[in-house]
Formats: structure tokens, sequence, C-alpha cells
């Protein structure tokens, strides 16, 4: 009876102690992020509401100023059309890969992965070369007769789009990819042998199947879309002005951090929805590569 | 397995595909060609950016390699990423093990919760940091590269570690420590060759990202502790110059190089499918 509860409170001890190693391995990693990302973070949150004074009005100019109200609308437009092109043509490259024989699919797979692996700035610059005014693409496009004069394809637009689908497209292709290896083609001869019609084999059994890729790879480009500076800061030569460019002048020209606060919190909730949503469809460390 | 010639309308010819052929081999293009034309313009001789270009010469890179300011920025990322590398090599193991072992809810909040530099955009963690750095003094500093760079390439290491903890029997370690050792012994002599190739993996991701990130070192680095990145970025606002396609051809073939190596110790298989 004696050496029960001995033993019954070394055990409690040893559970103890186990539990306090594990929070003192967590804790450096854990605090950084806390110091570093959390806690600016609650305090942009009070900033946007209390700076200069207890106020809306940082919330208010988001829809009433036109500046802001714009970039918000460039924001979607471009994040939309970015997404939905990535899909299009992310789309029947993954189909295609999935159903290569193994050599030449790790080939594909190396295509993708390449620029994937190639330096954000790298890849803006080589669209800087190609896009600009005198650059390879105009040149060739004039060349044969297509057009007759250069067209603007950067700093506009345009050249944001076609740089930020460069760079999201493998966001998209990743998971894609993934799910689509999953689905076993032979459902699609079952579908046939039952007498479906390719076309139709491929959107009531192939489509579903691929859908939670679909969805993942494309919420996760979307996301990325609406918070990114780099590319569309240096292609869109600051005519294409999105929320995360309004965060940046707020904050670095004309050192207005309750305006900037405001903007941000208004994306990170809209980016927390997102993530929410997905997380339903995939574990949120799966999207990142985990399993 | 198409066909060439079908037996039924039902099934389909690669000659039906061919529009699936032309879509993927032109996404590929697409994804591929605009890398490739970095390196014969950094090859280039003249100011202008031509392409083809009209002569070749090794100009800008010596341009690269001769100026004390790029080869100061590159020096800082360099040590930045190596920094941020291991310290988030060494404490997302930490963490990553810890959260595996504890297993519960709490858990998975600090995974979450860990991950989050993923999720939040790039541009609102800058200003974060730039805010908490005014106050400790840390900007334009190495350190505190070094920590910021940490925060954002933890998540990696813990996603690619965990990964390999769950493929990994725990039971193992417990026979060493029932034999005797100690949980680090254990750790360090069991479980850690074991999932090698996924730390290994994060850690590769950890270096590069921290390598190529430019909106938090665009906020923080500066002066003579200004990255190769901020550096590119100011460059390519000013003006387009082929020093920029050297860099570019530099660190192409540098990452890779890094990849390769990474695949070689081990890492391969899960290097391919994070980040």
């Amino acid at each position: 009876m004696q050496a029960q509860v001995t033993n019954l409170a070394a055990l409690r001890r040893a559970a103890l102690t186990e539990k306090a190693t594990f929070l003192a391995l967590m804790l450096p990693a854990l605090s950084i992020v806390l110091i570093l990302l959390l806690l600016p973070l609650v305090w942009l949150a009070w900033y946007s509401l209390f700076h200069p004074e207890p106020t809306l009005a940082h919330y208010q100019r988001i829809f009433s100023d036109t500046a802001y109200s714009s970039s918000f609308r460039t924001t979607f437009e471009i994040s939309f059309l970015v997404t939905g092109l990535a899909i299009l043509i992310g789309y029947p490259l993954c189909y295609f890969l999935a159903q290569l024989p193994p050599r030449l699919a790790i080939f594909g797979l190396f295509l993708v992965l390449v620029p994937f692996w190639t330096s954000l700035l790298v890849r803006t610059y080589a669209w800087m070369v190609l896009l600009q005014r005198r650059g390879p693409i105009n040149e060739f496009l004039v060349n044969t007769g297509i057009i007759d004069a250069p067209l603007r394809l950067m700093n506009n637009f345009t050249g944001t789009v076609i740089g930020m689908l460069h760079i999201m497209l493998p966001f998209l292709i990743l998971p894609l990819y993934a799910t689509m290896k999953k689905i076993d083609f032979d459902f699609m001869k079952a579908a046939g042998s039952l007498g479906a019609h390719p076309i139709r084999a491929f959107w009531t059994v192939y489509f579903p199947l691929s859908m939670p890729g679909l969805i993942a790879g494309s919420l996760l480009v979307f996301v990325l879309c609406l918070g990114f500076y780099v590319t569309p800061e240096l292609l869109g030569g600051g005519r294409v002005v999105m929320a995360s460019m309004l965060i940046q002048r707020n904050v670095e020209l004309y050192f207005e951090w309750g305006s900037a606060s405001s903007v941000a919190i208004v994306l990170l909730f809209i980016i927390a929805i997102i993530f929410y949503v997905l997380n339903r469809f995939l574990a949120i460390e799966r999207v990142f590569g985990g399993r | 397995m198409m066909l060439n010639s079908p037996v039924n309308d039902l099934q389909v010819t690669h000659r039906q595909r061919l529009w699936l052929y032309a879509i993927a081999f032109l996404a590929l293009f697409f994804l591929v060609a605009p890398i490739a034309i970095v390196f014969p313009i950094s090859f280039s001789d003249s100011r202008f950016l031509s392409f083809p270009p009209d002569g070749y010469s090794l100009r800008w890179y010596r341009h690269y390699f001769g100026s004390s300011e790029w080869m100061a920025a590159t020096w800082v990322s360099l040590r930045i990423s190596v920094g941020a590398c291991f310290l988030a090599g060494v404490l997302g193991v930490a963490a990553a093990y810890a959260i595996h072992q504890m297993g519960n809810r709490f858990g998975r909040w600090v995974e979450v919760t860990m991950l989050l530099p993923l999720m939040v955009p790039l541009i609102i963690t800058a200003i974060g940091v730039f805010f908490v750095y005014a106050e400790l003094g840390l900007i334009h500093t190495v350190p505190g590269l070094v920590l910021s760079h940490t925060m954002l390439t933890i998540p990696f290491v813990i996603v690619t570690a965990r990964s390999g903890l769950k493929s990994f029997d725990m039971n193992q370690e417990k026979a060493a420590r029932s034999l005797g050792a100690s949980r680090l012994r254990a750790f360090i002599d069991v479980t850690l060759p074991q999932i090698r190739g996924s730390v290994i993996a994060g850690m590769i991701f950890a270096f590069i990202y921290a390598l190529d990130e430019v909106v938090v070192a665009l906020f923080i680095s500066g002066g003579p502790n200004s990255t190769l990145t901020k550096r590119m970025f100011t460059a390519l606002r000013d003006e387009i110059e082929p020093t920029i396609a050297a860099i570019s051809s530099i660190l192409i073939v540098f990452s890779l190089l890094v990849v390769l190596l990474g695949i070689l110790l081990g890492g391969g298989r899960k290097a391919q499918v994070s980040k």
C-alpha cells in the first residue's frame, strides 16, 4: 500500500517533469514568433482603433477615401485574375503530368520546381527584361508583323498580372499534382467501360476527385496574391497600387501608422477567413507541404 | 496509355489530346523560359538590354565581384541565411519534437501559431518587426536580421520535422531510454539520424528562403548591413542594368546547387513537396 502511494507520487512527478521539458523545448521558437509576429499584430490592431485617440476614422477611410477603396478593388481584381489564370494553365498541366510515365513526370515536375526554387527577385527581373518596351517579346511581335508599334506590357496592370502568374503557378501546381497523383486512373476507364463519353467521365469522375487539391491550391494562390508586395511594386511601376503598397507607403513615406494598421488589419481579417475555409479542406500544415 | 487509333468513339486518341499536350508544353515553357534568358543577358557586353545580346563579355560579373557594395551585401545575406538556417533548425526541431510528443490540443495550437509566419503577408510581418526592432534598437543590425529570418523560417523546419517524426516509430526512442539513455542521448543517437532527411530539407528551405527574402529585409536592413536582396530591389526600382543579370545567374546556380546538396544529404524526397 505504502509502496503504491510513493509510486503514484513518483509517476505524477515524472509526468510533470515531462510536461515541463516539452514546454521548455518549444519555448524558444514560440517566443520568437510571439514577440516578433503576434505582439506587433496586437499592437497594430490597437493602433488602428486608438491612434492618436479612440477613433474609427482609419477604417472609415478604407471605404470613403477613393484611393483606398480603389486599391482594395485592384487587389481583389488582380488576385482573382491571377488565380483564375493559374487554374486555367495549371489544371491541364497537372492533368497531363499526372498521367505521364514516372520518369517523364519527374522531369516535368523538375521544370515546375526550377522557378519555384529561383529567387523571387530574379524572376521579377527576368519579366522586367522580357516585358520592357524594347524587350524580346515586343521585338518578336513587331518583327513578325503581328503588331505595328511596341505594346505597353510593363508598369501597368498587364505586367503585374503576368509576373504574378509566373510566381504563383507552382503554388497551384504542387498541391494539385499531389492530389491528382493519388487518383486511380482506372476510374476513368471504368466510367468509359460503363459507356460514359470521355468528357463526361472527366467531369463526373475525375474532376470531383481532384477538387481538394484544386481548392487548396487556388485558395493558397489567392491568399498569397492578396498580400503580395515585391512583384507588383516592380512590374506595376507605381501605377498599380495594391493593398500591400498602401501599407508600405503609409509607413515608409508618410509615417501614417494609423492608416497602415487599419489596411493591415482588414487584409489580415480577409486572409484569416480564407485560411479558416482552407483548413476545412486540408489540414493547415499540409497546405505548406507537411503530411 | 492513349491510343493511336480508337476502337470506338469512347476512346481517346493522342490526336484528340493534342490541345492538352500543347497547353502543358506552353505552360512549362512559360515557367522555365523567363529564367533561362537571364543567363545570356548576364554575359552581354553592352549596357543596353537587348536579347539576344550583340556581343558577349564577363563585364557584369567583373563589375559585381569588383564592387565593394555588392560584395558587402552578399556577405551580409550569406551570414544571415546561414545563421537563420541553423537557429531555425535547432529551435524548430526542438519545438517539433515537443509538439509531437505532447500530441494534445495544446500542442496543436502551438503548431498552428508557429505556422503563422507563413500565413501573415510579409508586408505586415515586416512593419511589425520594424516596430519591435525600433524599440529594441535592432534595426540595421545583423543579429536583428538573423532573428527575424529565424522567425520567418521556423515554420519550414517545423513542417518537415513533424512529417519526419510522424513516420518514425517513437517506441525506438522509448527502448533506448529504457536501456538507460537520457532523453537527449536517445534523441540524438536514435531519433535524429532517422528523421535527418526531413530536418535537412527544412533547413535547406530555411536557408534559401532567408537568402531570397526581400520585404522584411527592405524594412529592417540598411546602411552597411543591407542585404543583397535589398540592394537588388533598390537597383531594380531605379534602373535595370545587366549587373543584376549576373547576380541573378549566380543566385540561380547557387540555389540549385544548395538544393542538390540537400538531396545528396538525404533531404530530397521531402524537398520536392514542401515550401
